[in-house]
């Protein structure tokens, strides 16, 4: 058995859509301030296992456990564990009748009961630190899409997470806007926050995660680090994967 | 001197009252449907308070009486005054005609001058107030300024209307319906507290149409600025016209139609004549 | 001037020569009618009975007193409306098993009111229920002939808006219940403000409809706008009253109708 004192561990974590078995008794287990890469084709499942981890799609079986708590048992109110859980999600949805500001204030306002000048100071430091300070009354859709992905973290951050689950966030993205959002998450690994990202983009898992798991037809194949992953992947699958991509 | 000119005309009056009864009589001889007998028509049935119990010849209502009335003044006794029943429509169609003279409410309007005759009018129609038995309304005098404070209801496009815009003037607006049916459910639902209506309608309306509807009071009739008159309805180019408007013509001199009216249109339903100035 | 490109200048030839054209086609019909008109054989007794001066001049002032009522009517029923329809739509939208009879409810409810013609509710409700014996001022047809628009108008309006909530993408909820929100938050935070937004221009033909319905009021008894002219036409046997309170209730329906268009024209431009 694992050790279930872990920031976050997944054990036998199944989930189906009707017939289709999506995550198939997924094992993981990521300790504070792991940043941890999933990598798998297009319908492996890695949207679907952070959408789980987020209680936003509920489990078949298995447990997952937060800080030693299981927040899987049927029944249970997520809201306490998704505000302490951030995702963002590969097309940003921010609120589009909202400005950057009313955006990520909305949440911490009305979930954290903060007032309305703490949550300003926070969204205002948090903008500054990622380059969106002139941005805060401007609605999305003047933003372009990096700058958009920014304020989606942004929003998230705003909650003072623990975890942050991060989903294809570049993958709607100009490839020269990728880089500025790529730095934020350099940025909130060297604040040491957990972190499970799912990405196509090999070349920043290999610099920056800790671990790499690589999905397949819902079962994560292999674990390793990202030298070894990328160099010397034990499993068949793994290695053809990554050949086609290279 | 105002009494001395009353007294004078009251005998010029009589004395032409009764020389036109002499000559009346011999007006109608050889012009009616059968010798020395006058054969009057009225609906099936016919109905209060224009003819009581349906039974015309006891002379109880008020066109049975009008209709004795002008037969006296033609020369016929009670006696030699036959009664015979037609439908309403039945009788304004053109045609020959079982009967002298018909009387059964027709209002005399142009186009049905054109396929019968009528006499000069024998009743010229008043506006009634028609009010919840169950208000105060019902139970306090009916007068100008108590039916003012009321809240009224009228059917648009009838002279109902203009009466209460120009003549009555009540205090708070009067609210307008399609038709009379409309202002009934109106007046059921409380909404209003009285309607107006042509004395006839009104009689109607508070005796089938409303339930725990009362009749309170009729305006003097100058004051119903489009008043329907009824006439005696006749076939077309009746050679009896000349005679029947002439009997007419005297019942109205001497006073008789008002005695009729004032006895079987105002005393019997209970709607007395509104005095304007209280 | 003589910075403008080949193409500018192109354009704005092509843009006056198109305005000329359209000016002068409108001019050509307007002076056809003019002249036309005037020469039909019934047009003298038209111009009497339906555009007579004269009957304008003296019925106008009252005409437009009357229509205060109808301002009126239409001011207090359209926050009601909109709460009401507001309400039942999101009736429509439970998912709580516990308050199924709400969706039940909110779907019978559009339904029935959608379906009667709204004179027959105003007759319907205007009557029968102060026929249940209500006392004053319980029992005022403004009351119950404004539950009836009410009525009807919040079932359509209703599902103009629940149409609305179902069109903001699943992913807004989503991203909205990551962040903790409750459904309700949700509801009202992130999913109303959108739906409503993209269902102003529905909702603007429910209101230009709502201002010339007001009218059916005058059934259950108050002299508005329509039965005054309706009185004034039996008064003077002339029709120019009604066509004075049409041109009333143009003077309000067409800017209506015209800001419906913009915002209309704005949120497509705004979507592509
Ligand atoms: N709501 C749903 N209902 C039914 N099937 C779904 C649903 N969401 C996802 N799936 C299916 O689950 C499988 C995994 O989808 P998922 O989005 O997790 O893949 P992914 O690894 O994120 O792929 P991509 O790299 O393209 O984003 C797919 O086959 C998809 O069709
Ligand atoms: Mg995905």
């Amino acid at each position: 058995m694992k050790n279930r004192s872990q920031k976050l561990v997944l054990e036998d974590v199944t989930c189906r859509f009707d017939e289709l078995t999506v995550c198939d008794g997924i094992n993981l287990s990521v300790d504070a301030g792991e940043m941890v890469c999933l990598i798998g084709a297009s319908g492996s499942g890695k949207s679907t296992l952070l959408r789980c981890i987020n209680l936003l799609e509920p489990i078949d079986s298995g447990h997952i456990w937060l800080d030693g708590e299981d927040i899987s048992i049927p029944g249970l109110d997520p809201k306490p564990y998704r505000k302490r859980i951030g995702i963002v999600f590969q097309s940003f949805n921010l609120f589009p009748h909202m400005t950057v500001m009313q955006n990520i204030c909305l949440a911490p306002t009305r979930v954290l009961n903060a007032t309305v000048t703490e949550t300003h100071a926070v969204a205002k430091d948090l903008l500054q630190r990622f380059g969106l300070q002139d941005k805060a009354s401007e609605y999305p859709d003047r933003l372009s899409g990096g700058q958009q992905q920014r304020v989606a973290i942004v929003r998230a951050l705003a909650m003072q997470p623990e975890i942050m689950l991060l989903d294809e966030i570049t993958s709607a993205l100009d490839p020269e806007l990728v880089g500025e959002v790529l730095e934020v998450v350099k940025a909130l690994k060297e604040q040491n926050m957990t972190i499970v990202l799912a990405t196509h983009e090999m070349a920043f898992a290999r610099e920056v995660a800790d671990r790499v798991c690589f999905l397949d037809g819902g079962k994560i194949l292999e674990t390793a680090p990202p030298e070894e992953i990328f160099t010397n992947p034990r499993e068949a699958r793994t290695r053809e994967f990554l050949h086609r991509l290279l | 001197m105002g009494s001395k000119l009353h007294a004078l005309l009251v005998t010029a009056t009589l004395a032409l009252g009764s020389a036109s009864a002499l000559a009346a009589n011999e007006c109608s001889v050889g012009k009616t449907l059968k010798a020395d007998r006058l054969t009057v028509a009225t609906g099936n049935p016919a109905y209060p308070p224009w003819v009581m119990n349906d039974a015309p010849e006891s002379g109880e209502g008020f066109e049975a009486a009008v209709a004795f009335a002008v037969a006296e003044r033609m020369g016929f006794d009670q006696s030699s005054v036959d009664w015979v029943r037609t439908s309403f429509d039945e009788a304004i169609q053109p045609g020959a005609k079982d009967f002298d003279f018909n009387l059964q409410q027709y209002s005399i309007k142009p186009e049905r001058l054109e396929v019968v005759d009528f006499s000069e009018p024998y009743y010229t129609t008043t506006i009634a107030v028609v009010v919840r038995e169950d208000s105060a309304a019902a139970d306090t005098e009916a007068t100008a300024s108590s039916l003012k404070k009321l809240k009224y209801g009228a059917a648009a496009g009838t002279s109902s209307q203009p009466f209460l815009e120009n003549v009555l003037q009540p205090e708070q607006a009067t609210l307008l319906y399609d038709d009379n049916a409309d202002v009934v459910a109106a007046i059921s639902a409380n909404q209003i507290d009285a309607i107006v209506f042509d004395l006839p309608s009104a009689l109607f309306v508070s005796a089938v149409q409303l339930e725990g509807g009362k009749l309170v009071g009729q305006f003097p009739v100058e004051n119903n600025e489009a008043p329907d008159n009824f006439g005696l309805l006749m076939a077309k180019d009746s050679l009896l016209k000349e005679c029947v408007d002439e009997a007419i013509k005297s019942l109205h001199e001497d006073g008789t139609l008002k005695d009729l009216e004032s006895k079987w249109l105002a005393d019997a339903t209970g709607a007395p004549v509104i005095d304007m100035d209280k | 001037m003589s910075a403008l490109s080949p193409r500018k200048r192109y354009e704005q030839k092509e843009r006056r020569r198109s305005l000329l054209i359209a000016t002068a086609s409108l001019l050509a019909v307007c002076a056809a009618l003019y002249t036309l008109v005037p020469k039909a054989p019934g047009w003298v007794a038209v111009k009497r009975s339906f555009f007579n001066w004269a009957v304008l001049e003296k019925t106008f002032p009252t005409l437009l007193k009357a229509f205060l009522w109808d301002i009126a009517i239409f001011a207090w029923s359209l926050p009601l409306i909109m709460v009401l329809a507001l309400a039942i739509a999101l009736c429509r939208n439970v998912k709580t098993p516990a308050l199924f009879p709400l969706r039940v409810f909110g779907a019978f409810y559009t339904d029935i009111f959608r379906g009667v013609p709204t004179i027959l509710l105003v007759y319907l409700i205007g009557f029968g229920i102060p026929g249940l014996g209500l006392p004053r001022p319980w029992n005022s047809p403004y009351l119950w002939g404004t539950v009836a628009l009410v009525l009807t108008y919040s079932a359509y309006v209703a599902e103009v808006l629940r149409s609305g909530i179902e069109s903001v993408h699943k992913s807004q909820r989503a991203a909205s219940e990551s962040l903790g929100l409750t459904e309700a938050d949700t509801m009202r935070f992130v999913v109303l403000p959108q739906a409503i937004r993209r269902q102003v221009p529905a909702m603007m033909n429910f209101i230009i409809a709502l201002q010339k319905d007001v009218a059916l009021l005058s059934f259950i008894g108050p002299v508005e706008l329509l039965r005054q002219a309706n009185v004034y036409k039996s008064l003077m046997a002339n029709f120019t009253p009604y066509v004075g309170a049409a041109v009333i209730f143009l003077c309000v329906t067409i800017p209506a109708t015209r800001y419906a268009d913009y915002l209309l024209a704005k949120q497509h431009s705004v979507r592509t």
